[in-house]
C-alpha cells in the first residue's frame, strides 16, 4: 500500500501502476489486486484467529477495540490522506452508527428475535444510517474547502451528543442507553470466552472494511479520490466530477466509521454521549495522522495507538507513586497530553507519521544491503 | 414580550462577547491565514491563570490582568514555539497541529487544577436592572459590552492610526515586499498571535461566568458559535466579525430562551451549514472568490 502520487491528467480508465513491494510476489499475486488483498486478509484473519486463542480475555477485549477503532480510523485515513478532506466529526459518526446498533438490538430483543442474523442485521442498519448521515455531511463538504470543512465537522461533533440529551425519549440523555447483546453462540461450547467472542465478531468487521477499502483505494475510484486531492482543476480537466467523488468519500469514510461505531457499543453494551465526545473526534484524527496518512496501513498503527497509549502511560504513571489525588488528575489528562504533543511532534518533524518512518528505514536498509 | 426583550438584550451581551472571540479569529486569519483552532484552549488557559491570582490575592481586577496578559504571553508562546514550524503548504497541517495543542492545552489544565467546575467570580452583580417591571440589562451585562466596546475601539485605532498597525496590515498583504522595506514580518506576527490571543483570553473571562464556570473544555461550545460568527461576517472582515458575533448571540438567546438550552448546539450547526452554503465567503466578505 505505497503512496503514490498520480499525474491527475493521466486517462482516468489507465491499468493500476504495479505497486512497488518490497517482498517479491508470485506471478500470480501481483496481476490481480483483489486476489492479492483477498490473500493478505486470510492470511492476516488466520493469524489473528490463532492470536485470540492465545491471549487472556482482557488481551482480546483489547484487540477487539483495536479492532472497532481501526474500522474508524482507517475510513477517516481514506477521507483525510486519500481524499484531502478534514474530518473532525468521525466521533460524532462513530455515535451515529452506535446509538443505531444499539437501538436496533434492543428492538430485536424486545421482540424475542434472536439468532445469528441479529448481529449482521443490527450492525448493517448502523452502517446505512450512518452512511445517510454521512452523505447529507458530505453534500456540505463537497463545497467547502479547509478550515471551513474543519469548522462544519466540528460543529457537528459537538452538535451530536449535544442531540442525545434533545431527543432523551429515545437516546436517554447523558446516562445512554444499554445494549442487548447475545452471549456467543452455544455451537461454540457452553465456557466459550465473551472477549474471544468479541474479537471474532470485531476483527471479522475490520477485516472486511480494510479489505474492502484497499480494494477501492488501489481501484479507479481510489485514483479518482488521489487526484481530487492534488489538484483540483487538473482533476476537473480529466473529467472527474470533483463534488461526486468527495461526496463518495465522505459517505465511504461514514460506513466505516458507522461500523467501527456500532462495534464499540457491541464491545461496552452501553452507549453514552460521553464515550462519542469531541475528544474521540480529535483522538481519531491524531490516530491516524501518527499512523501516517499516506496509507491505510497507517491506520493500523493508529488504532493501536488508540488503545495501547492510554495503557502505557497509565503503567508507567503507576512505576512513580504519587498521591491518590494527583493519580486522578494524571488518570485522564496524561494519554490526552502525551496523545497532543505526539501529534504535534510527529506533524511539524515526520510529517509521514509511523508509517512513513517505517517506510524510510526499509528503504534505507534495502539501500545499504547491497553495499556490504 | 417581556421574554423577548430579555432574550434580545441577553443575546446582545451574548453576542457582545462572541463578536470579541471571533475578532480574535479574524485578527489572526487575516495575520497568517491560519484559522486557530486552538484559540479556545488558550483562552481558557489564559483565564485559569487569572483564576489562579484572583483566589492568590482576592482581587477580581488583578486576576483579570493577569489573564490578559497571560493571554499575550500565551500567544507569544504558541507562535514562537509551535505554529512557526508547521508547513504552511496544506491547510490541514495547520489545523490538525492547533488541534494538537488543544488536546496538550486542556490536559495540562486538566492535571493542574482538575477536570471540575470551578466557580467563578464577577466583579459585578448579575441581577437584571430593570426599567419599569421589565428586566433588562445587569450591571455586569453593561460591563461586557463596556469592555468589548473599548477592545474593538483600541483594535480600530492600533490598526488604522498607528504605525504599528500599519506595519502588521502590511506583512499581513505583502510580506516579502514589507521584509525589503525592513518591516519585521516575524515579530508582526507574534505581535498578531499575542494581540489575538489576549482579545481571547478577555472573552473568554467575560463569557465564562455567564456559563456553567471554570472548565478546561469550558470554551468548546464557544468557540464553535463564535466560528460561526466570524463566518457569518467572513473570516477576513474585522466589522463582519462584530456584526456576526451579535447576531449569532441573538439567534442563540432565542433559541435557547424559546426551544431549550441543549438544543443550541444543533442550531449553532445549522445556523454554519446555512450561510456557508448560501454565502460562502460571508455578508462582509470584500473577496470575490473564497481560496482557502
Amino acid at each position: 500500500m505505497s503512496e503514490q502520487t498520480i499525474t491527475p491528467a493521466a486517462p482516468a480508465a489507465a491499468p493500476a501502476p504495479a505497486p512497488k513491494r518490497s517482498v517479491a510476489l508470485p506471478g500470480f499475486l501481483s496481476g490481480s489486486t483483489l486476489l492479492r488483498h483477498l490473500v493478505l486478509a486470510v492470511l492476516a484473519g488466520v493469524l489473528l484467529f490463532l492470536l485470540t486463542q492465545q491471549l487472556d480475555p482482557f488481551r482480546n477485549f483489547q484487540l477487539a477495540t483495536v479492532a472497532a477503532y481501526l474500522c474508524a480510523t482507517a475510513g477517516l485515513t481514506l477521507l483525510v490522506g486519500m481524499n484531502g478532506q478534514l474530518s473532525l466529526g468521525h466521533g460524532a459518526l462513530m455515535a451515529v452508527g452506535a446509538y443505531t446498533v444499539a437501538l436496533a438490538q434492543n428492538a430485536f430483543a424486545d421482540k424475542g428475535i434472536t439468532g445469528n442474523q441479529v448481529l449482521p442485521l443490527s450492525l448493517a442498519l448502523g452502517v446505512l444510517v450512518t452512511m445517510a448521515a454521512g452523505a447529507v455531511i458530505g453534500l456540505a463538504a463537497a463545497r467547502l474547502r479547509g478550515p471551513y470543512l474543519a469548522g462544519v465537522t466540528l460543529a457537528v461533533a459537538v452538535a451530536v451528543p449535544a442531540a442525545t440529551v434533545t431527543f432523551d425519549e429515545t437516546f436517554n440523555s447523558e446516562q445512554g442507553l444499554s445494549v442487548a447483546v447475545e452471549p456467543p453462540p452455544l455451537s461454540l461450547g457452553l465456557y466459550f470466552p465473551n472477549e474471544r467472542w468479541q474479537a471474532w465478531v470485531a476483527l471479522t468487521g475490520a477485516l472486511l472494511t480494510m479489505l474492502l477499502l484497499a480494494n477501492l483505494v488501489r481501484s479507479r475510484v481510489g485514483r479518482n479520490l488521489r487526484a481530487v486531492r492534488d489538484d483540483e482543476v487538473a482533476a476537473r480537466l480529466a473529467g472527474i466530477h470533483v463534488g461526486r467523488t468527495q461526496v463518495l468519500a465522505f459517505v465511504v469514510s461514514a460506513a466505516s466509521a458507522g461500523l467501527g461505531g456500532g462495534l464499540m457499543a457491541l464491545l461496552a453494551q452501553s452507549v453514552s454521549p460521553g464515550a462519542f465526545s469531541l475528544t474521540l473526534s480529535l483522538f481519531l484524527l491524531m490516530a491516524v495522522v501518527i499512523g501516517g496518512l499516506g496509507s491505510l496501513s497507517g491506520a493500523v498503527w493508529g488504532a493501536v495507538l488508540l488503545v495501547a497509549l492510554p495503557d502505557l502511560t497509565h503503567d508507567s504513571a503507576q512505576l512513580v507513586s504519587l498521591s491518590p489525588a494527583v493519580a486522578q488528575r494524571l488518570e485522564g489528562n496524561l494519554p490526552l497530553a502525551v496523545f497532543g504533543l505526539t501529534l504535534i511532534v510527529v506533524m511539524i518533524a515526520a510529517p509521514g507519521g509511523v508509517q512513513g518512518l517505517l517506510r524510510r528505514i526499509g528503504a534505507r536498509v534495502r539501500r545499504r544491503a547491497p553495499a556490504r | 414580550m417581556d421574554r423577548f426583550v430579555f432574550l434580545t438584550f441577553d443575546g446582545l451581551s451574548k453576542g457582545a462577547v462572541l463578536a470579541a472571540f471571533a475578532l480574535a479569529l479574524v485578527l489572526i486569519w487575516r495575520a497568517a491565514r491560519i484559522v486557530n483552532f486552538a484559540q479556545g484552549a488558550m483562552a481558557v488557559a489564559a483565564a485559569y491563570a487569572g483564576y489562579s491570582v484572583t483566589s492568590a490575592t482576592g482581587s477580581y481586577w488583578l486576576g483579570f490582568a493577569a489573564a490578559l496578559v497571560g493571554g499575550l504571553l500565551i500567544g507569544v508562546v504558541v507562535e514562537r514555539a509551535v505554529m512557526r514550524f508547521v508547513d504552511h503548504s496544506s491547510p490541514l497541517s495547520e489545523v490538525i497541529v492547533a488541534l494538537g495543542l488543544v488536546l496538550v492545552v486542556q490536559a495540562v489544565l486538566g492535571m493542574v487544577y482538575g477536570n471540575e467546575f470551578l466557580p467563578a467570580g464577577t466583579p459585578f452583580s448579575r441581577n437584571a436592572l430593570s426599567v419599569g417591571d421589565v428586566p433588562l440589562l445587569s450591571r455586569y451585562d453593561l460591563f461586557v459590552f463596556g469592555a468589548v466596546l473599548l477592545v474593538l475601539l483600541g483594535l480600530a485605532l492600533l490598526f488604522t492610526r498607528t504605525s504599528v498597525g500599519l506595519r502588521m496590515r502590511a506583512s499581513a498583504f505583502a510580506p516579502e515586499v514589507s521584509r525589503l522595506l525592513g518591516v519585521n514580518v516575524g515579530g508582526m506576527l507574534t505581535l498578531g498571535w499575542a494581540l489575538a490571543s489576549a482579545v481571547g483570553a478577555l472573552a473568554a473571562l467575560l463569557v465564562i461566568p455567564t456559563e456553567l464556570g471554570l472548565h478546561p473544555h469550558a470554551m468548546d461550545l464557544v468557540f464553535v458559535s463564535a466560528f460561526t460568527a466570524a463566518v457569518v461576517g467572513g473570516l477576513d472582515s474585522p466589522p463582519g466579525a462584530v456584526v456576526g458575533g451579535l447576531t449569532v448571540g441573538l439567534i442563540l438567546s432565542y433559541v435557547s430562551g424559546y426551544l431549550g438550552s441543549d438544543v443550541t448546539p444543533m442550531a449553532v450547526l445549522v445556523l454554519l451549514l446555512a450561510v456557508l452554503l448560501v454565502r460562502p465567503g460571508g455578508l462582509f466578505s470584500s473577496t470575490v472568490a473564497r481560496q482557502a
